[in-house]
């Protein structure tokens, strides 16, 4: 299959960003929590790859992290390394980062209508990077902007262009975020749950509409979800995270179809309508633990239905488990288990 | 089960009116319930999906009272309530039970789960005599998994899917005979999601509940629902069971809706979520 082949060739190359054991702290008033503990993975030109999590696991705090969007003074990364293109975003200062990431590194939130400046029209604001950044005249960017609008589905771009955000629909309003996000043409794109306010079928067109994207200008993609389904298409590689941890990663197909760890296992057989209907679904017991007041050891065994009492002793670093996939990765000491149980 | 109805909503129609801006005169009005018709027979779930601005969540206030019908009728065991005054609601809601989407924003929270639980009791006085109050409270509470230890807790002490299994506990105390769940789960993490998913289904086995499912997670409404009504623009466009409607969808917007559901693993049987062709303009 070409697809691999070009996966293959991919791997060959050094990674376009290459996260190492990062570490995000967070003071609160009840104590220091260790929002992310020694998360490593590296994201190649072109590829997609899906980071998910339910709320807690650290999956936005990631996002934030490379960004430098890390809520001041209460979050700071407190170890590890973010290397982009040879320099180390965690060391640089914000104001470096900022800079880097607005023509480098882009993103997209949750919700488009918070992101976008209510008082500005549309235009203006899509326009305002090549302004900034590349000092176009306001003409020739609002030209540019006309046409990134046309390129993102907004029907009847020429009157829209001077709209205000309250007169589009949030799916509308997310392709003008993702515009805005394209228009300096980044090398990677992060999207935090892109289309987790969206209707359905809009979901649907948002996801194709980044994934064409995507195959046009070649950028790599982080996809950040609590929806296994949603990413599902469009992510060649997931990386699964609990507690401020990795604890599976791997090619999708690998991951979802021979799941490692019992923790992803749960998750897939918490979706409804995976499996036969009218079986009652198998939920995870107990809820995600407290950051503030982590289980020793893995931070899973306190739910995990195959926990042993080492699981207690020591927290499980990631490891390739006998007769899995090049390149599957599971924090679980117990991974062998899970997968002869498929 | 049985033959009788529950609910029977005939031909509902519910407008808002939409306001001039600055004499706030009435000048016109915005239909979000066009015609809506449908049944819940006792112990049965009804599933109503559509998306945002679709008016499923219209329906369900209107059928609680939160709303006014503007036309039609709606029938709880054969009576009609569309134009109930304020006692025949109250006598009402003793039978009908909502649990809200956000556990955080339909918690009070000055109140311990304890005094949530209790409070639709000193509405309804004769539900539970006032010295069994406190233990029924308990027995509640471990009946939809929390434990009983933590009556004198505050809602801001408890998780998302804590606080909706207090919320879940608050609508049991009066026996209803019908929950309507308005994206009851939709705020909850998938693990937890089940959980509460399996719970709501247990309850309906030992309480012979209805409920009225409104959802737009279209897997949710799969797994739960023994019917589901399509709604789009405030009419009902396809009504079916869940597996008619997933695997023979008839109407276009049924069709539509269905095949955007994300699929899993969607490299099996070369099924794409994806719908073919170009990306529809609104």
């Amino acid at each position: 299959m070409t697809e691999q082949l070009v996966a293959d060739s991919r791997r060959a190359q050094s990674p376009l960003l290459s996260v190492r054991d990062l570490q995000v702290e967070f003071t609160t008033s009840a104590g220091i929590a260790r929002a992310l503990d020694g998360v490593s993975f590296d994201v190649q030109a072109g590829e997609t790859l899906a980071i998910l999590g339910e709320s807690g696991s650290g999956k936005s705090v990631t996002s934030q992290a490379i960004m430098a969007l890390l809520p001041k003074p209460a979050g700071s990364i407190v170890g590890g390394s973010i290397l982009y293109d040879g320099i180390d975003l965690a060391k640089e200062p914000v104001s470096r980062v900022r800079d880097l990431c607005a023509t480098d590194i882009a993103m997209i939130f949750q919700d488009p209508l918070s992101s976008l400046n209510p008082v500005f029209r549309i235009g203006d604001q899509v326009a305002e990077p090549f302004r900034r950044r590349l000092g176009m005249g306001k003409k020739e960017a609002l030209a540019r902007a006309l046409e990134l609008l046309k390129r993102v589905g907004i029907a009847d771009a020429e009157r829209r262009i001077s709209n205000y955000p309250h007169q589009f629909s949030g799916g509308q309003r997310q392709r003008i975020m993702i515009a805005m996000a394209i228009a300096l043409k980044p090398r990677i794109l992060i999207a935090d749950e892109p289309t987790t306010a969206l209707d359905v079928t809009v979901q649907a067109q948002i996801m194709r509409l980044l994934a064409e994207l995507q195959a046009e200008t070649g950028m790599a993609m982080i996809l950040i979800s609590h929806d296994l389904g949603v990413v599902a298409d469009s992510a060649s590689r997931v990386a699964i995270m609990y507690a401020g941890r990795i604890i599976e990663t791997g090619g999708i197909r690998e991951v979802y179809d021979h799941p490692q760890h019992p923790y992803t296992k749960g998750l897939l057989d918490s979706i409804p309508g995976a499996h036969a209907m009218g079986e009652p679904l198998r939920p995870i017991v107990g809820s995600p633990p407290n950051l503030l007041d982590l289980p020793a050891g893995c931070a899973f065994h306190p739910r995990c239905p195959i926990a042993v009492p080492e699981c207690r002793a020591a927290v499980p670093s990631l490891r390739e488990p006998e007769g899995a996939a090049l390149g599957h990765h599971v924090a679980c000491i117990r991974a062998e288990e899970v997968r002869s149980h498929d | 089960m049985t033959e009788v109805s529950l609910l029977k909503v005939q031909n509902l129609r519910v407008s808002y009116p939409i306001h001039s801006s600055i004499l706030q005169r009435r000048i016109g009005e915005n239909m979000a319930v066009k015609d809506v018709n449908f049944t819940i027979s006792a112990g049965q779930t009804v599933g109503l999906v559509g998306e945002s601005g679709s008016g499923k969540s219209t329906v369900a206030r209107t059928i609680i009272g939160l709303e006014k019908a503007d036309g039609g009728r709606i029938e709880f065991e054969g009576r009609d309530i569309t134009q109930s005054t304020r006692t025949e609601l109250k006598a009402l809601r003793r039978d009908m039970q909502m649990v809200f989407q956000d556990p955080f924003a339909s918690l009070n929270p000055r109140l311990s789960v304890q005094e949530i639980i209790v409070e639709p009791w000193l509405a309804h006085p004769d539900v539970v005599p006032k010295n069994r109050r406190a233990s029924e409270a308990k027995a509640l509470m471990d009946r939809v998994g929390l434990n009983p230890d933590y009556a004198s807790r505050f809602p801001h002490q408890f998780s998302g899917g804590q606080r909706q299994r207090i919320g879940i506990a608050r609508a049991l105390a009066l026996q209803p005979k019908l929950i309507i769940c308005d994206e009851a789960v939709s705020a909850l993490d998938v693990s937890v999601q089940a959980q509460v998913l399996n719970l709501l289904d247990d309850l309906k086995q030992e309480f012979n509940l209805a409920y009225l499912f409104i959802s737009h997670d279209l897997s949710v409404i799969e797994h739960i629902c023994d019917r589901v009504l399509v709604l789009n623009g405030g009419v009902v466009v396809e009504e079916g069971t869940p597996r008619e409607l997933f695997e023979n969808p008839q109407d276009d917007y049924t069709k539509r809706l269905f095949a955007a559901v994300p699929v899993i693993r969607p490299w099996l049987n070369g099924a794409s979520s994806k719908p073919a062709g170009t990306i529809p303009r609104y």
